[in-house]
């Protein structure tokens, strides 16, 4: 009786199984269910969570809610620092890294440009380096010694040699360097990918109504490429105020007078470094908030919103 | 491309073209080959002075890689296998992950499947650094904190891998799954035996993408990982960074040693390199 009992058992089970197998109805929420899944533990209960810890003290064994008085703190001249630090940044990031790569890839799909294969290929090499190796290197070439690179070469024009990383707009410089050398030959490519797509009729066309070199640029090259600009420049911006990294490389997490300080870093050193969780996590909902607006801001500006004119 | 030049004028836009990304190029290879320069020259020298001409034009010294290959640098290479695991092991499960789910919301009809897109397309709206706090005091909970599941964990579904895998189904033939189901196949029989081979080319991109990404990946194991047995590549070649270290010989060459087995990959697979790398642009 009992093994009876234990086969049709096994009978039922396999047939909820082979039914789950062989559903077309069930098996997508099968084939989904781990993104479900790490999205609720690994998204939505941190992101709520954040924002929770941020009215919070977080000590060890015990949180007490404290309202806002982690916001009024965040808003304090070191906070303002890593701000004007982080949008320097990023405005130089963006502009370098949309603009510059558009006019290479341009170049680059120039009927009388020979050896891209080669060009393309060394240009996206940086790409596959990562920040902690590059900035090793970036920090070799940019030594504050008489006797390195980059002061041998300003040297060479008659300049005086630079200590790099001491002063505020050298910081910069190389941290915006490290981020441009790294990322201009993936913004390349995507550039080319979307010139691909520009019918070489619309250029001759334009030949016969007898369009010169820009006015060919500003109205067949550019509509096409145009997605790709705008989704360059709002991915570049908040990969900016992301930017942790290229600080780090350069100055770990004390820089004289915070002129490497990114907000990542400042997230970094108050929340895991001072083990003030609570504050770190409101400087974090800040910085959600300033990439929120700015991104509906660029948007807004780039046109994203408007759709099938001109 | 590459038409031969047809006139002086051309002749001259051809030759301004070449010699114009002949120095873009060596821009971008000069740090790299200087980091290969720096692994034959003395540490000691490059800490103090930085990379000098003196230093780039003189001979070869080999301490560096010697000290790399020697009994010493067991962290090192300890932080090499690190990294080589965690990345080989997280390659295996976001893809088969990811591609999972973007293949469910391409192909198949299903309640919430708008909804569930729209997630993907948020999260990747969502800068991980304002997650990492909460996430980090879960791993504590968890006991998830210097483990290599720890690190791996926030990345095993990725955004931007499903969107790929979501696009790139699109374009698949839908009939073939029919033609599965009619020789009765399981849904996720479909899936692997039939569909998945059409994906390969979907799969080496993604399979760059997300090893290149936890290669190089930083932050999150800086916060997670907590001894020095534990440490990724990045992690530990940051710690030699040091002003006072006396580890600098493999401070070099270990930086070489991270980058150019990649680079040899590249000149390899430069097509699904270009793919994976590219990938946040494909149209929606």
């Amino acid at each position: 009786m009992e093994k009876t009992w234990e086969e049709t058992r096994s009978v039922q089970k396999r047939s909820f199984l082979s039914k789950l197998m062989y559903s077309k109805k069930l098996a997508p929420y099968v084939f989904v269910s781990p993104f479900i899944l790490s999205f609720l533990v690994l998204t939505l209960y941190p992101f709520i969570s954040a924002i929770n810890m941020s009215f919070q003290r977080v000590l060890p064994g015990q949180t007490e809610y404290i309202g806002l008085a982690n916001y009024d703190r965040v808003f304090n001249p070191v906070f303002f620092t890593a701000l004007q630090n982080t949008t320097v940044y990023v405005i130089w990031t963006v502009v370098i890294l949309t603009l510059v790569p558009m006019v290479f890839a341009v170049f680059l799909n120039h009927r009388l440009i020979r050896f891209t294969n080669f060009f393309r290929a060394s240009i996206f090499i940086p790409a596959l380096t990562s920040v902690i190796v590059a900035g090793t290197i970036f920090r070799m070439i940019f030594g504050e010694s008489d006797a390195a690179f980059a002061n041998q070469v300003l040297q060479v024009f008659g300049m005086e040699p630079i200590e790099w990383r001491y002063s505020a707009g050298t910081a910069m410089f190389l941290m915006v360097a490290l981020a441009c050398w790294r990322w201009m030959g993936v913004n390349v490519l995507y550039y080319l990918a979307a010139l691909q797509n520009v019918s070489h009729d619309l250029y001759e066309a334009a030949d016969i109504d007898g369009a010169n070199a820009w006015q060919k640029f500003r109205h067949v090259t550019f509509p096409a490429i145009k997605p790709i600009f705008i989704f360059l420049s709002t991915i570049t911006t908040i990969n900016g105020f992301r930017m942790f990294e290229e600080s780090f490389v350069f100055f770990e997490t004390t820089s004289p007078g915070n002129i490497g300080l990114t907000i990542v870093g400042y997230i970094y050193t108050e929340g895991i470094q001072r083990n003030d969780m609570g504050f770190g996590a409101a400087i974090g909902i800040v910085l959600l908030l300033i990439i929120l607006v700015v991104s509906v801001i660029q948007l807004y500006l780039t046109g994203a919103f408007k759709k099938g004119e001109e | 491309m590459g038409e031969p030049a047809r006139n002086t004028k051309e002749k001259l836009i051809s030759v301004g073209l070449i010699v114009l990304f002949s120095l873009v190029s060596l821009t971008a290879l000069f740090p790299v080959i200087s980091l290969v320069v720096a692994s034959f020259s003395p540490s000691t020298d490059l800490m103090r002075f930085g990379l000098t001409a003196e230093l780039f034009f003189s001979g070869f010294v080999m301490e560096n890689f010697q000290a790399l290959f020697s009994a010493e640098s067991g962290a090192y290479w300890r932080w090499y296998m690190n990294s080589l695991i965690i990345s080989g092991i997280l390659i295996v499960l976001s893809l088969f992950f990811s591609s999972m789910v973007g293949y469910a919301l391409a192909l198949y009809e299903f309640k919430g499947k708008r909804f569930i897109f729209l997630l993907v397309l948020l999260i990747l709206m969502i800068p991980f650094e304002i997650l990492m706090l909460p996430l980090y005091t879960l791993m504590i909970n968890l006991r998830l904190v210097d483990s290599y599941f720890g690190v791996m964990l926030p990345l095993i579904v990725a955004p931007i891998a499903v969107f790929f895998f979501r696009q790139y189904c699109l374009g698949l033939p839908k009939e073939l799954m029919e033609s599965g189901r009619v020789d009765g196949c399981t849904e996720f029989g479909i899936f692997t035996r039939i569909m998945a081979p059409l994906m390969l080319p979907s799969f080496a991109a993604m399979a760059i993408l997300q090893g290149l990404q936890s290669w190089n990946n930083f932050l999150w194991p800086l916060l997670v990982l907590r001894s020095n047995d534990m440490f990724t590549l990045p992690v530990g070649l940051a710690t030699l960074l040091t002003p006072y270290g006396n580890n600098y010989e493999i401070l070099f060459s270990g930086s070489v040693m991270a980058i150019i087995p990649i680079i040899v990959l590249f000149l390899f697979f430069q097509r699904f390199f270009i793919a994976g790398l590219t990938s946040g642009g494909v149209k929606g």
